[in-house]
C-alpha cells in the first residue's frame, strides 16, 4: 500500500508541473511578441510594467472579462468539450518528462518527474494522437464552414506528420536502448544525440511545427482563406483556452525534444547540485523556443498541397531512412565491437538530407504542382 | 486489491455505457466519441492487468489514429445526421438473431464451466517493466516473423489500392 506521503508528494508535483506550464504560457506570448517585434524592426508590447512584464496579465484580465458569445446553432456539448480536450493533453502530456534527477527535502527523496513509467515515449505518441480531437471537434460542433474546413485540415495534417514523428522517437529510443525518458537522458551523459542523429531531431521538429500548427504549417487557422479555422466561433476565455494550448504544446514539444535530443536536464555539475537540473533543461527550451519564433518570423506559410505532398513524400522517406540508418548503424557498431560505426549514422543522415532536399527541388517546385 | 476491483467495476460500467452510446446515438460523430470513450476505458483496462505497452499502443493505434480518420470522413461526407433510412430490412431481425445466438452461447458456456478452473492466471508482476518489452519485441521478430511480414505486405496493399483509386477518379475527371 502506498502511504499518503505519496499521494501529497504526486498532487503537489502535478499542480507544480501545471502551475510552471501556465506561467510558461503567459510569458511565451510575450517572448513571442518581443521577439518577433524585433525581428521585424519594431518594439513590441513595452507598456506594462517594466520591460512590458505584465503585458500577459493585462492580457488574461482582459480575455476573463470579454464577452463570451455561444453561436445559435452549435452543437452545445461538444461546442463546450472542445476547448478542455485541447488543453489537457498539452498539460498531461509534460508529467512524463524528466525534469531532473532527485534532491532531499526534510530527509526525503524526491524525484523532479511526476511519474517514471517504463513506456514513456509511448506516452507521449498516445497523448500527441489524442490532441487532434480537440481541435476537429471545436471545427465540426462551430458548425460553420471555415471552422470545418480548419479541423478537417487540421486532423489530416496531424495524422500526416504524426508518422515521421513515430519514426524520429524512434531513432532516439534507438539511441537510447530504452522507452523510458530518465534512461534516454541518462544515455546521453558522454554526448547529447543530437550530435549522432543531427537528421533525426531537426525531423522531429519539422513534424511537431506541424502537429501544433505552428508556422509554416498553420493552416487550419490560416487567417487570409478560413477566417480563424477552428476556433472562428471562440470568443473570451473558450478562446483562451485554445491560446493557451497552442504555447503550452510548444513548450513541452520543447522540452520533449531537448529530452530526446539535447541532453535533458544534462549539464556541468548536475551531479552534485540536482537542483541545476531544471535550469538547464529551462534554459534550452529557451534557445529552441527561439527557433520556433524565429520560423515563425521568417518563413511564409506553406500551401496546403504543398505541406501534404512535403509530409508524405519527403519526410516519410526521409525519417524512414534516418531510422534505417540509425538502426543498422548501432547494429554494426555492436556487433564488429567497433565504436567507428556510430560515425556513419550521422555522415549517411546528411547524405540521405542532401538526396531529400535535392527532391524537395524537384517535386514541389511551383511548376509541377500547377493548376491541372 | 479491493480498490482494483472498484476500479474494475466503473470502468466496466463506462465500457459498457459507452458501447450501448455509440450504437443508440443518432449523430455518427457521437457514436464516434463513444467509440473513442470505450478505446480508452478498454486502455485502461490493459493497465489494470499490467500490460502498460499494449494499453499505449491501444490509444496511440485506436484511439488516435484509427478513430481520427473515421472522424475525419464522418466530416468530410457530412454523414452526421442521415435520416435513418430502412434500406436493408432484413437487416434488423438477423441481427437480433445472431445476437442472442451469442448471448445463448455465452451463457452456456460461463455455466458450464463456471465449476472448472478455467480462470485466466494474473500476469506476472515482474513483466510489468522494461525487459517485457524487449521479450515482446524478441518474440515478435523471432518467432512471428513471417506474420508479421505478411500483415505488412497486407497494409501496403491496401494502401497502394487506396492511391490506385483515387488516381482512376483524377483521370476521369
Amino acid at each position: 500500500m502506498i502511504d499518503w506521503t505519496m499521494w501529497v508528494e504526486w498532487i503537489v508535483k502535478g499542480f507544480v508541473l501545471c502551475l510552471i506550464l501556465l506561467a510558461g504560457f503567459a510569458y511565451l506570448t510575450l517572448y513571442e511578441r518581443r521577439a518577433l517585434a524585433r525581428i521585424q524592426v519594431r518594439v513590441g508590447p513595452n507598456r506594462a510594467g517594466p520591460q512590458g512584464l505584465l503585458q500577459p496579465i493585462a492580457d488574461a484580465v482582459k480575455l476573463i472579462f470579454k464577452e463570451e458569445l455561444t453561436p445559435g446553432k452549435v452543437y452545445r456539448i461538444v461546442f463546450f468539450l472542445a476547448p478542455i480536450l485541447t488543453v489537457v493533453p498539452s498539460l498531461v502530456i509534460a508529467a512524463v518528462i524528466p525534469l531532473g534527477t532527485s534532491f532531499n527535502l526534510f530527509g526525503r527523496e524526491i524525484t523532479l518527474y511526476v511519474a517514471d513509467i517504463n513506456v514513456s515515449v509511448l506516452y507521449l505518441m498516445s497523448i500527441a494522437s489524442i490532441a487532434v480531437y480537440g481541435i476537429v471537434l471545436a471545427g465540426w460542433s462551430s458548425n460553420n464552414k471555415y471552422a470545418m474546413l480548419g479541423g478537417i485540415r487540421s486532423s489530416a495534417q496531424m495524422i500526416s506528420y504524426e508518422l515521421a514523428l513515430g519514426l524520429s522517437f524512434a531513432t532516439a529510443i534507438i539511441l537510447g536502448d530504452s522507452m523510458n525518458l530518465t534512461d534516454i537522458v541518462n544515455a546521453q551523459d558522454t554526448m547529447w544525440f543530437v550530435v549522432i542523429q543531427p537528421v533525426g531531431a531537426l525531423i522531429f521538429w519539422i513534424a511537431t511545427l506541424a502537429e501544433v500548427n505552428r508556422a509554416p504549417f498553420d493552416m487550419p487557422e490560416a487567417e487570409q482563406e478560413l477566417t480563424a479555422g477552428y476556433h472562428a466561433e471562440y470568443s473570451g476565455m473558450k478562446f483562451a483556452l485554445f491560446f493557451m494550448a497552442e504555447y503550452q504544446k510548444m513548450i513541452v514539444i520543447c522540452m520533449i525534444l531537448a529530452t530526446l535530443f539535447f541532453g535533458g536536464y544534462l549539464g556541468p555539475g548536475v551531479d552534485k547540485y540536482p537542483l541545476l537540473g531544471p535550469v538547464y533543461l529551462f534554459a534550452k527550451v529557451i534557445v529552441l523556443l527561439f527557433g520556433m519564433i524565429w520560423v515563425r518570423a521568417t518563413w511564409p506559410r506553406i500551401r496546403y498541397d504543398r505541406l501534404m505532398s512535403f509530409g508524405w513524400k519527403i519526410l516519410l522517406p526521409l525519417s524512414l531512412a534516418v531510422a534505417f540508418i540509425t538502426a543498422t548503424g548501432i547494429l554494426l557498431a555492436d556487433m564488429l565491437n567497433n565504436q567507428l560505426y556510430i560515425w556513419g549514422i550521422p555522415a549517411l543522415s546528411i547524405i540521405s538530407l542532401f538526396i531529400a532536399i535535392a527532391f524537395i527541388y524537384r517535386d514541389l517546385r511551383r511548376k509541377s504542382h500547377g493548376r491541372v | 486489491m479491493s480498490s482494483d476491483l472498484i476500479v474494475f467495476l466503473v470502468l466496466s460500467l463506462v465500457a459498457i455505457a459507452t458501447a450501448l452510446g455509440m450504437l443508440f446515438s443518432q449523430n455518427a460523430v457521437y457514436s464516434a466519441l463513444f467509440l473513442v470513450l470505450n478505446f480508452v476505458t478498454v486502455a485502461i483496462f490493459y493497465l489494470l492487468l499490467g500490460a502498460p505497452f499494449i494499453a499505449m499502443a491501444q490509444i496511440t493505434v485506436y484511439a488516435g489514429a484509427i478513430m481520427v480518420l473515421f472522424l475525419f470522413v464522418i466530416m468530410l461526407l457530412g454523414a452526421e445526421s442521415l435520416a435513418p433510412t430502412n434500406s436493408l430490412p432484413w437487416q434488423k431481425p438477423m441481427a437480433i438473431l445472431l445476437s442472442v445466438i451469442l448471448g445463448v452461447e455465452a451463457v452456456y458456456l460461463l455455466l458450464n464451466r463456471a465449476g472448472s478452473n478455467l480462470a485466466v492466471a494474473a500476469p506476472d508482476a515482474s513483466l510489468n517493466s522494461m525487459d517485457s518489452l524487449r521479450e515482446m519485441a524478441m518474440s515478435l521478430f523471432n518467432n512471428f516473423l513471417l506474420p508479421f511480414e505478411v500483415t505488412s505486405i497486407l497494409l501496403l496493399v491496401a494502401m497502394m489500392g487506396a492511391i490506385v483509386l483515387t488516381r482512376q477518379e483524377k483521370e476521369a475527371k
